[in-house]
Order: C-alpha cells, then structure tokens, then sequence
C-alpha cells in the first residue's frame, strides 16, 4: 500500500503551559502513533510546542459554510448578552 | 508561478468568476477557507499554484542536498542539514493546503513524476561549488522571501497560513547564504572569485524566479482580482532589486549587469533587460539538469517504497496487537 492510502490527521500543538491546543496543519500517516511522531518532525523542529494532538481528520464533524448565517443567527439578536448593553449612571465605578 | 498545465479534480461547480459576493469578500480583505463556495477557476488557480509551489520545495532540496556531505565544516554541514530539512517540511506544509482544495496528495506527487505539474525552473541549474550554495541562500531564497511574503495574505486561508509559518523559517535561510557569501568574498583571492563566480551564475537566474513580465504573464490579473497575488511580478522583482543590491556591497561582491544604475527620480535601481529566452528554454525542458531532477526524485520515491511499505506493516501489527485475541 502507498501512502495514497494513509488517513489524513489534523495536528494541533499546545505552544506552553497555560495555552490550549491549536490547530497548525495536517498530514498522512499510517496510524496515531506515526502521526504524533511526524507531527514532531514537521511543525516543532523550533521547539514550537510542549504537547502534540493528533486527530483523525475524518472524525471531525464541522458546522456547514451553507448554513452559517441560519446557523449562526440566534446570537445576532441578543445584544443584552454584552456588557455594553447595559446603562450605568454616570459616576458609578467597577461595574 | 507559470508553465504549469490546469488541473482539474472533479472540482464541485462554484458560483460565477464574477460573483458578487465573492468578489465582495476578496475586497473587504477576507479570506476564502476550504468549504467556502469559490469559482471554479480560483480553485484551480490555486491548486495549480499551491501545487507547483510544493513541488519546488522537495525538488529544491536536491541542489544543496549535493553539498551535505561536502560542506566545508560541521557547523556548516548541520546548517545545511537542518535547511535541507526545512525545505522538505516547507513541501509538506504546501501538500496539506493544496489538499484543502479537495485534490490528493499522492496524486500530486505522480502529476510531478509523470510531468504534468512543474516546479520553480530555478532548481534545473547546477551547484558546482560551495560558493553556489552561499549564492542560493541569498539570492535565490532571497527572492523566494520576496514572493512568499505577500503570500501571507493570500486570500486562500490554508496557503496563507502556510506562508506564515514557512516565512518565519526561511529567514535563517537566507542569512546562511550571506554569511557563506561573505566569508568567502573577504577570505583568500580564490575564495572572492569563487563567490564572485557563484553571484554571476545565480543573479538572472533569481531575477527570472519572478516570472515573466506583467504585460506577458496572461493569469496574473486574474489572480491579483482574487487577492491570490498581491503583487505584480514586475513589482515583487523591483522590490528584489532594491533590496539586494546594497547588500551586493556589503559582500563586496559585483552584480554582473553592466545596466545597473540608481535612478533618483524614482528611487529604485534600474537593471538590465531579462533574457527570458533562457527561461522558457529551462522551463521546456531544456535546462542543464531537467532530466537529472527528475530522474533523481523518481528515484527517491521509488527507492522509499519500503519505508512506506515498512510503516503500514508496523501499524497493521500495532493494531492486531491492541485487539484481543489475535496473535500479534
């Protein structure tokens, strides 16, 4: 089998402590454990990272580009969500 | 980015070249992302482009591939290892963002193979001594820089991003290349010349790396509309120009144009007219080492067969061994 075959993963590197996983990249690798190592080798040869996760980029199930505005719509109307809704009398300070 | 053939994927139908909304997000500076409707022609465009652009990073990595094991010291050998490398994972960045665009990985590589996709002409010429590899750093990375860095803003996210994390590691590159450069130029009368020799193999053949003028280069309009290109050739070399010519004298190295003159109108330096005769002779094929390239990276994926054969092996045995009850 050649490579044609091997699963795609999607790689996402935790740059230090304190900081979550980011997406970076993808790449093919036979199985999770090749991945994770090839992972390394592609996107950390700079120290770039302290932990690697790596994704079958198959598993991943995303939101549709189509719908995003009726997807996404609910939160358009809901201003009082933030802060700056709100009046505060004027000399009212921490709030 | 040109000579290459179009590519076409069973590509989905997208909305009109023309469509507004499109159109409207490319001039509100917003970026396209993989699942985003798109003109047909923008994404082949890109593949084209993202493709051609890959390919030039693992063929790349040939001409100084030939210096490791000749590298003038250890320090200068694990430089070039670690650049060499570098240009291998630059390949493979670019393979993934091609890949957003729904096409394949491997069957880029056989379109490379079998001649259907090329790659940057600049990699058909030779490196007969170690001087090439200062001049290549500098001169032919430097004009890589030139035209990658506006690729950070290519309107196609995954090519963007791509460009963001191969530009920030380019920059040793050309740097490496200067400092062979200069110590070689200031070490004996041999050294210079040989600097000096390797400068005036390379500069028009950098120069060309731009691509042929605006009013012969047919797609560019099209793709500066879509925010693939932000520049035109003819600027990106300009800006090339300007920037390399004062460092030619900190090297104390000539630029082997006769024509090259500081206009102070402008403030830019004129050069001297591109015989790009030579570069669509390399780029048909006829360059001094074409067929070797190719060859060589035929022979390369041919001769990894096993490695590839080797990992599948490995992880059907891993995963045998995870199921229980079966001999591992």
């Amino acid at each position: 089998m050649s490579s044609r075959g091997w699963p795609l993963w999607e790689v996402f590197v935790r740059a230090r402590r304190g900081l979550s996983h980011t997406h970076v990249g993808s790449l093919h690798a036979p199985d999770a454990a090749m991945a994770v190592r090839n992972a390394r080798d592609v996107f950390t040869r700079r120290g770039e990272g302290v932990s690697l996760w790596v994704v079958p980029a198959a598993a991943i199930t995303a939101s549709s580009p189509d719908e995003k505005d009726a997807f996404f719509d609910p939160a358009a109307d809901k201003v009082y969500r933030h802060p700056t809704f709100y009046e505060v009398p004027e000399g009212v300070e921490h709030l | 980015m040109y000579g290459s053939d179009a590519t076409a994927d069973e590509p989905a139908a997208g909305p009109a070249d023309d469509d507004p909304s499109f159109l409207a997000l490319i001039d509100d500076d917003g970026r396209v992302e993989p699942r985003d409707a798109m003109p047909l022609a923008y994404r082949q465009s890109l593949v084209r482009q993202i493709a051609q652009h890959a390919h030039s990073e693992i063929i790349g990595m040939q001409p100084e591939g030939s210096w490791i094991a000749r590298a003038p010291s250890l320090r200068r050998k694990a430089i070039l290892m670690a650049k060499v490398q570098d240009e291998a994972g630059h390949g493979l960045y670019l393979y993934a963002a091609a890949e957003t665009l729904g096409v394949d990985r491997a069957d880029l590589l056989d379109r490379l193979h079998t001649g259907r996709q090329k790659y940057s002409s600049i990699f058909n010429y030779p490196t007969p001594t170690w001087a090439d590899i200062g001049a290549i750093g500098w001169l032919v990375d430097g004009a890589a820089i030139t035209n990658q860095v506006p690729l950070t803003r290519c309107s196609f996210g995954p090519y963007a991003r791509a460009m963001v994390r191969v530009c920030k590691e380019e920059s040793f590159h050309q740097r490496q290349g200067f400092e062979i450069l200069h110590t070689l130029s200031h070490g004996t009368r041999a050294q210079h010349e040989m600097a000096q020799q390797a400068v005036d193999r390379w500069w028009w053949p950098s120069l060309m790396m731009f691509g042929p003028s605006d009013d012969e280069s047919p797609n560019s309009e099209r793709s500066l509309r879509w925010g693939i290109k932000r520049f035109s050739n003819d600027e990106l070399r300009q800006r090339f120009v300007d920037m390399t010519v004062p460092q030619a004298r900190a090297l104390d190295l000539e630029l082997p144009d006769p024509d090259l003159a500081y206009d102070e109108a402008t403030g830019h330096w004129r050069f001297g007219e591109i015989d790009f005769s030579e570069l669509f002779e390399v780029i048909a094929g006829n360059g001094p080492l074409n067929a070797e390239r190719m060859a060589h990276r035929r022979g390369a994926h041919e001769r990894g067969a096993w490695v590839r054969e080797a990992a599948d092996a490995y992880a059907a045995k891993q995963a045998s061994a995870r199921r229980p009850g079966t001999a591992a």
